[in-house]
C-alpha cells in the first residue's frame, strides 16, 4: 500500500524552500564523481538538471531521442518566460505570481512548490542573461517585458517569439560545456524503454539506440526523468511528432504514481485543423492575444455565409462583430486564461457562430492594433509568427484576420513527485512537463519554461543532492545484475512481440483512432456517458493493436515504425488513464470541463470538499483497473473561491 | 485555395551508413495543395506500410520550423522551392501538376548518411561543446538588470541566435563549410557583454574543431545565406574572421 507524503518543509510558506536547503544533507565533492545520475531528455528540464549535476561534480549521463540535445520540444515555446521581477513596477511581487498560478490552475496545485516556483523565478532570469540569452530590450539597455494571459500585471521576458528556442540553446550550450569537460555523457538517438529497480530503488535503465536498434543497460544511482508531457495521445497536437508519454508510462509501472492524467490543456490559439492528412497542429504565440481581438460574427446569417465563401470577414461592420471574450471577461478581456478562451470559443462554434471553411474557427484579429501602432510595430513584436501563418495557411494576417481554434497543447497531470520532486519510487526524480507539480488543473502562459528551467537548474541539484548523500556507499553496478538483464529482456521481449503481429493497420491509422476518441470524449467537453463510451473504446483500439499493427523492417537497425508503434502502445494505455481519471473527477476544474458541473454562465464549477485533491493512480497489472489514492490539497495562502476574471 | 495535384517522387534510398543507396521512384496522386511537403511524405509512408514495404526515413520533429531537425534536399536546394522556411514550412502549392519532384539527404563529408534521408549532424553538437558558451555555472549570478545592454545589439545577438542548426548552410555550399553555423553563435556571444570575455578564444576553439571534423573551406560564395531558412546574415563570418584574427594576434 502507497501512503502519500509530499515531504513539505516545516515553516512559515516564504520560508519552506530557505529551510529546506538550510537543512538539506551535502555529498562532498570527492564523493560526487563517484555517483552516477541518469537524465533522461534534453529539454529545458533535463538540460538544465544535467548541465548543474555536471559542474556540481556528479558524473552524468544524460539521454535523448533527438540527434541533439537542441532539437527537445521545449524550442517551440514562443512567447515568453514569467519571473517576478517587477521590474516594469506594477505591483508584481513573488507572492503575486504564486498567486495567481494557484488561482490559474484553478486550485488544483500543491501550494509549497507553486510558492518555491515564483521564489525561484528571479534567479532564472538572471542565469539565462547570464548565458548569454538575448532577450528583448528598452532603448535603455534594461529588459522588456509583456503580459500574458491569467496576470494582471507584465512579467513575461521574452526573445522575439522564440524565447523557447533562446532559453533551450543557452541550457543546451552550458550542457554541451560540459560534455567537453567529461562531466556529462551525451547519448543521442538513445530512447528509455524500461526503468531498472533493485532493492525497491530505481537504479537504472535500459535504452533502445534508435540507429543500431540494439538495447543497452545503464546504471545510475539515481534517475531523473525529464521526458515532456503526453499530449500527442490526441495524435493533432501543437507537439513535436516525436514527443511522447512512454518515459512516464514506464515509469508507471514501475510503481511511480501518475497524477490528475485527466488535466490536459487545449490551446486557444492554433491554427484550424485542414485535413485528415493533417500531422501536427501549428500554436500561435499566446503573447497575440496582447495586440489581437478575438471574435466572430454576431449574426448566424453572416457566419453561414463566410462559412460558404460568400462573405470575407472584412466586410463585417464593427458594430456585427462579437468580441466575445470582452463581452463576457470585462476585466481580462482576450487575456483571460488558456482554458477559459479555449472553452468560450467551443461554445461560440457549437451555437452555429465558428468561420472558416469547417465552421470551427474564430478569428484574431490586429487591425484595430495596426492602426493605433503601425504595421511595423507589429510587424516587430510578432513578425515571425505572421511569417509562419502565411506559410501554412497561405493568407496575409496583416490585411485579414487570422482563423484559431482550440487544440492539446500541454499535459499538466504527469507522474506524481513529492517536495523534492522524488517520486513515489525511491531514486526516480521527474522534473519538467513530465511531473505534474505546480500547474494544477491549467497551466498559464510563459509559466512552462520557468518550471522547467527551475526544476533543473534550482531544486533538482538541492533534492537529488539530498537523496545521494545517504548513497555514498553503494557501489556502481556493472549493469550485469539479474535485475539489469531481466529488465532488458522484458524490453527486448516487448519489441519482438511488436515485430511479429504482422497484422493489416499502419501505426498511424491506429494513433489517429485514438485521438478521435480523445478529442471527442476526452477533449474540451467532458462528460459521464461520453467518458464511459471513451473507455470501451480505447480498449478495443488497444484490443486491435495488439492484433493487428503492421510495422515492417526489423529491429535490426533503425525502425522508424518500430519506434512508433512502441510509443503508441504507451499512448493507447496513457489515454485510457486519462479517460479514467476523468470519469472519476465530479467535477470541473481549469482544463477539465465535465459538462454536467458548471454554473448557469457556463463556467467551470469545481467542488472543493470532495475534490479538492491529486488523484495519485497506481498501477495494478495490465488489464486491471488502476487504485486512486487521494493527495489532499491544503490551502493555507490563497483561499478557496470561483475563479473570476471578469 | 484547395487543389490537388499528382507528382512523381524520386527519393534516395540507403540502407544504412555502409550502403551505396540508389534512388526510388513514386507516384503520388491526389495530393492537397494545402498540404505540407511532409504530410505528404506521410501519406507516401502509409501507403509504403500498407504494402507491407519499409518507409522512407527522414528526420523531422516541431514541424513548425524552429527545431532544425527536418533536412531535406529538394530540387537542388536544401529544404526546396521557397524562402525563408525550413522543410516542414513547406508546403504543396509550391510545385505545378505532373511535377517530379527530387528528393536527397544532405551531402556534405561533416553529415555522414545514416539512413535514406537521415544524416549525423552531431558534429555541430561538438563544435558548440568547443566553445560554444558562456563559461558560467549554476547560481551565483548578478541581477539580470544589472549591466544594460544596448537595444540595437541584444537586436543584433537575437538575429544571429536565431539559427537552429539545421545544416541548410553546409548542404548548400560547394565546399561543405559550416562558417555561417559557426558564425552565428560567435557573433551571438560576442555582441554581448557577458560573451566578450571571452570572444576570441571561443573563435579559435571551434574554428579549430570545424576544421577536425572535415568542414571545408570558406570562399564566400554566399551560397549559406540564400539557403538559411533563418536568414542568417553573411556579416556574422566577417565578424568571425575578425575575433579569430583578435585570437592569433594574441597567440
Amino acid at each position: 500500500m502507497v501512503k502519500i507524503d509530499a515531504k513539505i518543509p516545516q515553516g512559515p510558506m516564504a520560508e519552506k524552500w530557505t529551510n529546506y536547503k538550510a537543512h538539506q544533507k551535502l555529498v562532498n565533492p570527492s564523493n560526487k564523481r563517484k555517483l552516477d545520475i541518469i537524465v533522461v531528455g534534453t529539454g529545458l528540464a533535463g538540460a538544465s538538471a544535467a548541465a548543474s549535476f555536471g559542474e556540481m561534480g556528479f558524473n552524468v549521463k544524460a539521454f535523448t531521442i533527438q540527434d541533439s540535445p537542441r532539437r527537445a520540444h521545449s524550442i517551440a515555446a514562443q512567447g515568453g518566460i514569467n519571473a517576478a521581477k517587477n521590474y516594469p513596477n506594477d505591483g508584481d511581487s513573488v507572492y503575486r505570481l504564486f498567486y495567481d498560478t494557484v488561482k490559474g490552475g484553478d486550485y488544483r496545485a500543491r501550494e509549497a512548490n507553486v510558492y518555491r516556483l515564483a521564489e525561484v523565478s528571479n534567479s532564472i532570469i538572471d542565469q539565462c542573461v547570464a548565458q548569454g540569452v538575448p532577450f528583448a530590450r528598452e532603448y535603455g539597455g534594461l529588459l522588456d517585458n509583456r503580459s500574458f494571459g491569467g496576470a494582471q500585471v507584465s512579467r513575461t521576458f521574452y526573445a522575439k517569439g522564440q524565447t523557447g528556442q533562446q532559453l533551450l540553446l543557452g541550457a543546451y550550450q552550458a550542457l554541451m560545456r560540459q560534455v567537453e569537460l567529461k562531466t556529462v555523457t551525451l547519448y543521442t538517438r538513445n530512447e528509455l524503454v524500461n526503468i531498472v529497480m533493485v532493492d525497491g530503488k530505481a537504479r537504472g535503465i535500459i535504452t533502445r539506440d534508435l540507429i543500431t536498434g540494439k538495447t543497452q543497460r545503464h546504471f545510475g544511482h539515481a534517475v531523473v526523468l525529464a521526458t515532456g508531457g503526453y499530449g500527442n495521445t490526441f495524435f493533432l497536437s501543437t507537439n513535436a511528432m516525436g514527443s511522447n508519454g512512454s518515459a512516464a508510462l514506464q515509469a508507471y509501472k514501475k510503481g511511480a504514481l501518475f497524477a490528475n492524467p485527466c488535466f490536459a490543456q487545449i490551446h486557444p490559439t492554433c491554427i484550424p485543423v485542414h485535413g485528415e492528412f493533417q500531422s501536427k497542429l501549428t500554436l500561435m504565440s499566446e503573447s497575440l492575444r496582447n495586440d489581437g481581438r478575438i471574435w466572430v460574427p454576431k449574426k448566424k446569417e453572416d457566419a453561414e455565409a463566410i462559412r460558404a465563401g460568400k462573405m470575407r470577414p472584412t466586410q463585417i461592420a464593427e458594430v456585427d462583430r462579437d468580441y466575445y471574450l470582452e463581452r463576457r471577461y470585462p476585466a481580462f478581456g482576450n487575456l483571460v486564461p488558456r482554458d477559459v478562451a479555449s472553452r468560450a470559443a467551443k461554445e461560440r462554434c457549437d451555437a452555429g457562430y465558428g468561420v472558416g471553411n469547417t465552421g470551427l474557427a474564430v478569428y484574431l484579429d490586429f487591425k484595430e492594433s495596426i492602426e493605433r501602432l503601425g504595421e511595423a510595430t507589429i510587424r516587430a513584436r510578432y513578425g515571425n509568427l505572421f511569417q509562419m501563418y502565411e506559410k501554412i495557411v497561405d493568407d496575409n494576417p496583416y490585411d485579414t484576420p487570422m482563423m484559431i481554434y482550440p487544440a492539446i497543447h500541454y499535459t499538466m497531470g504527469g507522474i506524481w513527485v513529492d517536495y523534492e520532486l522524488q517520486t513515489s519510487v525511491p531514486g526516480l526524480f521527474c522534473a519538467g512537463e513530465a511531473n505534474f507539480s505546480d500547474h494544477g488543473a491549467n497551466r498559464l502562459g510563459a509559466s512552462a519554461l520557468m518550471q522547467g528551467l527551475a526544476d533543473g537548474y534550482f531544486v533538482l541539484p538541492y533534492t537529488v543532492q539530498n537523496y545521494l548523500a545517504d548513497d555514498i556507499g553503494t557501489p556502481r553496478m556493472t549493469g550485469d545484475e539479474t535485475e539489469f538483464v531481466e529488465a532488458e529482456k522484458e524490453s527486448q521481449d516487448r519489441l519482438n512481440q511488436l515485430l511479429s503481429i504482422n497484422g493489416q493497420r499502419s501505426v498511424d491509422s491506429l494513433h489517429k483512432e485514438l485521438g478521435l476518441v480523445m478529442w471527442d470524449f476526452v477533449g474540451m467537453g467532458r462528460n459521464k456517458e461520453g467518458l464511459e463510451n471513451a473507455i470501451e473504446k480505447i480498449r478495443a483500439i488497444k484490443k486491435e493493436f495488439w492484433s493487428n499493427v503492421r510495422i515492417p523492417g526489423s529491429n535490426d537497425g533503425m525502425n522508424v515504425e518500430l519506434e512508433k508503434a512502441n510509443r503508441v502502445a504507451d499512448f493507447i494505455e496513457i489515454g485510457e488513464l486519462m479517460a479514467l481519471d476523468a470519469y472519476d473527477r465530479e467535477e470541473s476544474c481549469g482544463g477539465h470541463f465535465r459538462e454536467e458541473h458548471q454554473t448557469p454562465e457556463g463556467e467551470a464549477l469545481r467542488h472543493d470538499e470532495q475534490y479538492a485533491y491529486v488523484s495519485c493512480w497506481e498501477y495494478q497489472g495490465d488489464d486491471k483497473e488502476p487504485v486512486k489514492h487521494e493527495e489532499k490539497l491544503d490551502f493555507v495562502e490563497v483561499p478557496l473561491v470561483q475563479r473570476n476574471y471578469k | 485555395m484547395e487543389n490537388n495535384i499528382n507528382i512523381k517522387l524520386k527519393v534516395w534510398r540507403q540502407q544504412n551508413a555502409r550502403d551505396k543507396g540508389r534512388f526510388e521512384t513514386f507516384k503520388l496522386d491526389n495530393i492537397s495543395t494545402d498540404s505540407s511537403f511532409l504530410e505528404m511524405m506521410d501519406i507516401l509512408n502509409e501507403q509504403l506500410v500498407n504494402e507491407g514495404k519499409e518507409p522512407i526515413a527522414f528526420d523531422h520533429d516541431c514541424r513548425e520550423g524552429i527545431c532544425g531537425m527536418c533536412s531535406l534536399y529538394i530540387n537542388g536546394r536544401p529544404h526546396g522551392p521557397d524562402d525563408d522556411i525550413t522543410t516542414c514550412q513547406l508546403h504543396m502549392r509550391k510545385f505545378k501538376n505532373n511535377e517530379t519532384i527530387t528528393i536527397e539527404p544532405w551531402r556534405s563529408a561533416g553529415f555522414p548518411v545514416i539512413k535514406d534521408l537521415i544524416v549525423d549532424r552531431t558534429a555541430f553538437d561538438q563544435i558548440i561543446a568547443a566553445g560554444g558558451y558562456v563559461s558560467v555555472n549554476t547560481g551565483g549570478i548578478p541581477d539580470a538588470n544589472a549591466l544594460p545592454i544596448s537595444k540595437d545589439e541584444a537586436d543584433e545577438a537575437m538575429d544571429a541566435a536565431s539559427c537552429i542548426g539545421c545544416g541548410a548552410c553546409v548542404a548548400a555550399c560547394k565546399n561543405g563549410s559550416a562558417m555561417l553555423f559557426v558564425s552565428a553563435k560567435v557573433s551571438q556571444l560576442a555582441l554581448l557583454p557577458q560573451g566578450r570575455v571571452e570572444a576570441a578564444r571561443r573563435a579559435k576553439n571551434m574554428v579549430a574543431r570545424m576544421d577536425d571534423l572535415g568542414f571545408g573551406n570558406c570562399t564566400n560564395t554566399g551560397a549559406c545565406e540564400v539557403e538559411c531558412p533563418k536568414g542568417i546574415s553573411l556579416a556574422n563570418i566577417a565578424r568571425l574572421n575578425r575575433e579569430f584574427l583578435v585570437a592569433k594576434i594574441q597567440d
